[in-house]
């Protein structure tokens, strides 16, 4: 039984000052499936340079939230959002918004690792190929490398780029969702529990990646592990039954949240 | 007492009700894969029978009889200058010549009355171009193998009439490859018919079906499955292609002679509209098992192409259609071998005239392989029965080669993940 998570102090910290306008912003944010309403007027800050953790039970709605940040609940028949989500100040959900182009800013790594079952060189080109990004081949293979590199993966996959993707491992396949995600260059990187299929070594690795790429992309991340927001995260929301309940620093929250509901839930009383 | 206990377990795992229950289980199993055995033999005992049993009558419909005949030109009443049978005409000069009475004279010669009947139109054709190689021929006794005429050919094979089956005995016969039966088309004669014009016009009409039926096929399948809203009408819609796959395939025959013929007026019996027809009936197949194949590519593909900023033209196109075209071509497959196996529909657009020359377009008269062998079974000749069954060879051999093609393509697309 955990009785409170200390965040490691140096990262807490060193981070704390923000530093100008957040780069997301959400405001009254609430999700509708058809009649049953999933999110319920939450309204959290996603900083540059800082780790944004959403944590809370199982069906809380943090998912669903992270999900508006890039609007991939379009995809959803029967959703609906509503309120107000901003990247550097512009609505997301405004009709002249192009959701394609949103999505190349804010990019996101999913909970299952899921390649593309090609190449693991094709699986990090193919978003510069598709926006443009790189001009010839040569262009190309220096962004697959520096992808590769930055998300960790390059020294085990340098000689094999041109094997599946789906043959790696499963933390290897991770990685190489987030080189994949990082290669077009995102502002933001939304995470939808990235670790939760991967064993504690994989998982590791992820983590150490999170602490890597923070203060070149704004980051936000889904996680069921306390111990792993508190780890990575300077930012923490948590939600409750479609409620955000409490959205602060992480080491208040976990060392001294406001509400009852945090308390309980982060000292393992349900959840 | 916690040895009771243990005893009591022991009994429970190890007593005789249990043994039975044991002993029943592993029977049930058994019985079961017995049943199975027996299933799969079945249908292998029914494919073998039917198999050898085309292949033991068709085998001579590859093979023709031929009789040895020896004609003496001076002393026959065939009146023709050697200098006829050299230039452009020739071949006409030959064929207006009389030379099946020269024939049938010789016949009746060298092996009795009613002899005649051992030889036929194929002979007279045959004995012509011999001519034309070598006219001086025309002026000394020759000894000439010619092909046989259907009657003789059948009594040469042992099945037919007995009067003629002892001409045949006092013959000299031999059996050769019937390469004709595989250049040549639809004739009233029985020992000079080919699948050949069939056959052309059974692949143009599965190149018109395929060129039709799959891309719009493929396309409906992914508009309705990936960008069609879920509402009434598309409701409507899946119900009635559901259905339409399900519609007797005659019913297709009629609408393409309604639509195709009396009112765009296109030209009858063309592979052209056969192929029409046949894609109006494959479609839904093809639409039917798209949509299962689109749908069984896993959502996560999906989310992953749309998180680094694909348009949904892109994930359709870049990950769900590759993904999902073995399953595409799968149906295909099915839907292709169904149409060239098809005869009921291609019967009520004209398909079952005679036509006795290939097809040289897709607008030309043309029969198709199926029809082909309905319309030889039906004849009296019994020069039919074995080209009936020869042409059912040619028709399997083709689907296997087609269906072979297929496979091979799907495999070749297939991509493991």
């Amino acid at each position: 039984m955990i009785d409170t998570i200390v965040p490691t102090p140096t990262d807490a910290d060193e981070v704390d000052i923000v530093a100008g306008p957040p780069k997301m912003s959400a405001r009254d944010v609430s999700v509708f499936y058809g009649e049953k309403q999933a999110l319920k007027s939450v309204g959290v800050d996603i900083h540059d340079d800082k780790v944004t953790a959403f944590i809370g039970p199982s069906g809380c709605g943090k998912s669903t939230f992270l999900r508006c940040l890039n609007r991939m609940n379009d995809t959803i028949a029967g959703a609906r959002v509503t309120g107000d989500i901003q990247l550097d100040g512009h609505n997301i959900y405004d009709p002249k918004m192009d959701v394609v182009q949103l999505r190349a800013r804010v990019g996101m790594v999913f909970q299952k690792p899921n390649p593309f079952p090609k190449s693991i060189y094709e699986n990090v080109a193919y978003g510069p190929r598709i926006h443009g990004l790189a001009q010839g081949k040569v262009e190309l293979d220096e962004i697959v490398e520096k992808s590769l590199r930055r998300a960790g993966l390059w020294d085990e996959v340098k000689d094999r780029l041109q094997e599946s993707g789906t043959a790696l491992s499963g933390g290897q396949q991770q990685r190489l969702c987030i080189a994949r995600a990082i290669a077009v260059d995102p502002e933001v990187i939304l995470m939808d529990e990235p670790c939760s299929a991967l064993d504690p070594i994989a998982t590791a690795k992820i983590e150490e990646l999170i602490h890597e790429l923070r203060g070149r992309y704004a980051i936000a991340i889904v996680t069921h592990n306390m111990q792993q927001a508190a780890r990575v995260s300077q930012r923490t929301a948590f939600f409750h039954l479609g409620e955000m309940v409490e959205y602060g620093k992480t080491k208040d929250i976990f060392t001294n949240p406001v509400e009852q509901r945090t308390q309980d839930y982060i000292t393992g009383r349900y959840g | 007492m916690s040895e009771a206990v243990a005893t009591v377990a022991m009994n429970r795992w190890t007593g005789e009700e249990m043994q039975k229950r044991v002993a029943g289980r592993y029977a049930a199993e058994r019985r079961f894969r017995l049943l199975g055995l027996a299933a799969v033999s079945l249908s292998v005992l029914f494919l073998a029978f039917l198999l050898t049993n085309m292949v033991w009558k068709g085998a001579g419909g590859f093979t023709s009889s031929e009789a040895r005949l020896t004609i003496d030109f001076p002393r026959s009443d065939l009146i023709i200058d050697p200098a006829m049978l050299r230039g452009p005409d020739a071949a006409e000069n030959v064929a207006s010549a009389g030379l099946e009475g020269v024939i049938e004279q010789a016949a009746i010669a060298q092996y009795g009355e009613g002899a005649g009947e051992l030889f036929g139109g194929a002979s007279a054709r045959t004995l012509g171009e011999r001519l034309i190689e070598d006219p001086e021929m025309i002026g000394r006794k020759v000894e000439l193998w010619l092909p046989m005429s259907s009657k003789g050919d059948v009594a040469a094979k042992g099945e037919g009439d007995p009067t003629i089956e002892k001409l045949v005995a006092k013959a000299d016969t031999k059996r050769v490859f019937n390469s004709n039966f595989l250049t040549g088309s639809d004739a009233t004669d029985a020992s000079v018919v080919g699948v050949w014009g069939a056959l052309k016009g059974s692949f143009l009409t599965i190149i018109v079906t395929m060129a039709l039926a799959f891309p719009i096929g493929v396309l409906a399948a992914l508009y309705l499955e990936e960008f069609a809203a879920r509402n009434r009408w598309t409701d409507m819609i899946e119900v009635s292609i559901n259905n339409l796959a399900a519609v007797p395939s005659i019913i297709f025959g009629l609408l393409g002679l309604a639509v195709f013929l009396n009112f765009m007026h296109l030209p009858r019996s063309a592979p052209l509209v056969g192929g029409l027809t046949l894609a109006l009936m494959t479609m839904p197949v093809i639409v039917i098992a798209g949509r299962n194949a689109i749908k069984s590519v896993p959502p996560s593909i999906r989310d992953a192409a749309l998180g680094v900023g694909a348009s949904k033209m892109q994930v359709v196109f870049h990950h769900v259609l590759p993904l999902a075209l073995p399953g595409i071509l799968t149906g295909t497959i099915i839907g292709m071998a169904r149409a060239l196996g098809e005869t009921a529909p291609l019967l009520m657009i004209g398909m079952r005239a005679f036509i006795a020359s290939p097809p040289s377009g897709i607008t030309d008269p043309s029969s198709v392989l199926p029809v082909q062998i309905f319309l030889w079974s039906d004849e009296v000749d019994r020069g039919f029965v074995e080209k009936t069954s020869a042409a059912i060879i040619v028709l399997l051999i083709f689907m296997l080669l087609m269906n072979g093609l297929a496979i091979y393509l799907r495999n070749k697309f297939e991509r493991r993940w």
